[in-house]
């Protein structure tokens, strides 16, 4: 049963297995242990981050693409959602109308992309889909009347999901049911449900086939691979999943705005999460995300009081301020691509492969992205 | 030069005729084009250093914009003591204190490059992929190195005195910084070709970006000539830096980012590695820009995009690509 739900991609790790159980157990239980607001929406947002970020995985990890448009997918599912329930009646089937319709136009836009700029080097791709990305963006915040402009929508969502719905009357396990509560396990469910499903794909005989082309596209060409309908394929599935992220996300928030969901910083995130979690493993997406937002979250305090310490030295005071986090990020990044390029996943991957092959076993062989 | 290599040089000044009955007003139409023409110049600056540092070595920097913020900064924090020059009601003094400005803006951002090619680009010579990574990284930390130092906040760098304001010839209004702009970008487009086409180190630069394992089996060390081309690129970016800051009149740590896109869209459309068709892509989106951004406002940053597209269908390597 593990088997199939996973796929046969076992962590291969001790500490990856621990890890993520850890995060599996924490995401399931926050609401009864952690019922505040600000650690429901916490985990709230790494759920959503582990579905974006796995679907970039698939893309830059899986197919050896560097897309810099996929926050533009991600907006268009939050849009969808934001559009649909604040011009229909905020019921299931206008969700549903918005979700189907977001789902659409990332096909079509993702198709378009592909066929366009996949053709040739990935370095145009890179450029290309950097150069849509912020055009969509521009336009997004242009067109107020349809899109709300930079103020965004605020949306009602169904009964089923507002905060003031409690269909049990006593406490369950000493915690108010609630609207909210509904969501977060709503978001959980759908995110557990589609990482399997994109766990599913990388193993597939459709998965080795990327992998191929992301190792050696000419010699996948040889083998008598389509190469541009794989990476066109891989890059449709990758756009349409994280639309569904970005649909969980405005669901809930029941807000939506450019810079919630287009914005280039969340693209700049999502890129550093997959290397820093481990290219090319999509548990890689689970640890880093879980990790990231959490130290996005708890670790601006820390250096906030770090700064606070050296106030009498301005120059430093200043690199450990809580805003230049990202300083330090883009740091871990690029060591991380130098000298870890499969991220903490690998590297951990690979220290269990060494200990069993020091045991006298026999260990398997490790794939390194290129 | 074939008919081929020539179509291409008529494609802006068929823009331009065809915004003319568009805009309507001569007047308007010879402000816009002026605008238009200034602007392509700033993005060609910046744009030809990228393009021959793709050429000949096959790196694409996506730090490229950081040099433009550097430069920008680095203008500001010079030109702020010499607020005596600047002030000045002299044409002359108020060049000497931008001159003195992007010499030093040039200075800072070519040393930064020479550094950012040794520790960010050079290990990962041949892979395209870590190359965007890494390049997208050193961006990153570039950028918020320019908020510690800076600050985060937006800043003003008003035009010197004496630039300030427009000419007047017949009803068009010419500003004085946008002819400025165009004076430096045609020096600099000048010797640019003047060096490719006429000295030894152009030579060798043509040939390499031709194919680079020859130039290196005849002898020449091509790792060395692209740590200067490297370098040059990181400069020119700087100087553009400080002309499109100068032209926007505020600086924001964001700039480079905000540049970055313009320019990858210049040098798709001018095809990777040349500087020629660099320079017609400059002009080009300059020109669309700056009509679009006057006929229908919010689509200009689309219009580009369009622009783009249209080029790639007719030459899918961009319009002086060479197929590799």
């Amino acid at each position: 049963m593990i088997r199939s739900l996973l796929s046969a991609d076992y962590p291969r790790s001790r500490l990856v297995a621990a890890m993520l159980l850890a995060i599996v157990v924490l995401l399931a239980v926050v609401p009864f242990v952690f019922p505040g607001a600000r650690s429901m929406s916490v985990a709230a947002k790494i759920l959503v981050f582990i579905l974006l970020v796995a679907s970039y995985d698939l893309l830059l990890g899986y197919t050896g693409i560097v897309s810099f448009a996929h926050t533009m997918f991600f907006g268009i599912g939050a849009y969808g959602v934001a559009i649909a329930s604040s011009r229909l009646d905020a019921t299931w089937g206008a969700l549903a109308i918005g979700i189907g319709a977001a789902l659409l136009l990332s096909a079509v836009l993702a198709l378009v992309i592909g066929l366009f700029s996949l053709r040739v080097k990935a370095i145009f791709y890179a450029m290309i889909t950097l150069a849509v990305a912020s055009a969509f963006q521009t336009l997004a915040s242009q067109l107020s009347s349809f899109t709300g402009g930079e103020d965004g929508l605020s949306f009602r969502v169904p009964r089923m999901l507002r905060p003031a719905f409690e269909p049990f009357e006593n406490p369950v396990l000493g915690l108010v049911v609630d609207g909210r509560i509904i969501t977060y396990y709503l978001l959980f469910v759908v995110v557990l449900v589609l990482f399997l499903m994109l766990l599913r794909i990388v193993n597939s005989p459709f998965g080795r086939v990327l992998q191929a082309i992301r190792e050696n596209d000419f010699r996948a060409e040889a083998i008598g691979y389509r190469t541009v309908v794989f990476r066109t394929v891989s890059n449709v599935l990758a756009a349409l999943f994280a639309t569904l992220a970005g649909a969980l996300l405005a669901l809930w928030l029941r807000y939506n705005g450019p810079d919630t969901s287009l914005s280039f910083e969340i693209m700049l995130d999502t890129l550093l999460i997959v290397v820093i979690g481990g290219m090319g493993t999509m548990y890689g997406a689970v640890i880093g995300s879980a990790l990231f937002v959490f130290a996005q979250s708890y670790l601006q305090d820390f250096m906030g009081w770090v700064s606070g310490q050296f106030e009498a030295v301005p120059l430093v005071a200043a690199l450990f301020s809580p805003d230049r986090w990202l300083l330090w990020l883009g740091l871990l990044f690029v060591l991380s691509v130098y000298h870890f390029p499969t991220g903490i996943v690998g590297r951990l991957r690979a220290l269990a492969i060494e200990r069993t092959a020091r045991g006298g076993s026999t260990g398997s062989t490790v794939k390194v992205p290129r | 030069m074939s008919a081929r290599d020539r179509l291409p040089l008529l494609l802006a000044p068929v823009l331009a005729l065809a915004a003319l009955p568009l805009i309507g007003n001569p007047a308007s139409w010879a402000t816009l084009t002026v605008a238009g023409l200034a602007m392509g110049m700033i993005i060609f600056i910046i744009a030809s250093g990228l393009t021959l540092i793709f050429g000949l070595m096959d790196v694409l920097n996506f730090g490229h914009g950081l040099f433009i913020a550097l430069g920008a900064f680095v203008a500001m924090s010079v030109l702020a003591p010499m607020a005596a020059l600047t002030t000045a009601d002299s044409m002359l003094l108020n060049l000497v204190a931008i001159g003195i400005a992007m010499v030093v803006a040039m200075a800072v951002a070519g040393a930064v490059g020479w550094g950012f090619e040794r520790v960010i680009v050079r290990p990962v010579y041949g892979q395209h992929l870590k190359q965007i990574l890494i390049t997208m990284g050193g961006m990153i930390i570039g950028e918020e190195l320019i908020k510690v130092i800076w600050g985060p906040q937006q800043i003003p760098l008003p035009l010197p005195e004496g630039l300030r304001g427009a000419w007047l010839i017949g009803d068009a209004a010419i500003e004085k910084y946008r002819v400025i702009a165009v004076v430096v970008g045609l020096a600099v487009f000048g010797t640019m070709v003047w060096v490719l086409a006429r000295t030894k180190v152009g030579l060798l630069i043509r040939a390499g970006v031709q194919d680079r394992e020859m130039v290196e089996s005849l002898g020449y060390r091509i790792r060395r000539l692209f740590v200067g081309v490297f370098v040059a690129g990181s400069a020119l970016a700087g100087l553009g830096g400080v002309m499109w800051g100068l032209y926007q009149q505020n600086l924001i740590p964001q700039m480079g980012a905000q540049v970055n896109i313009l320019i990858f869209i210049v040098i798709i459309i001018g095809g990777l590695g040349s500087v020629g068709g660099c320079f017609v892509g400059a002009l080009l989106v300059g020109l669309m820009a700056n009509y679009t951004g006057f006929l229908v406002p919010k689509v200009a940053l689309f219009s580009n995009i369009l622009l783009m597209v249209l080029v790639l269908l007719w030459r899918p390597q961009g319009l002086y690509g060479a197929a590799r």
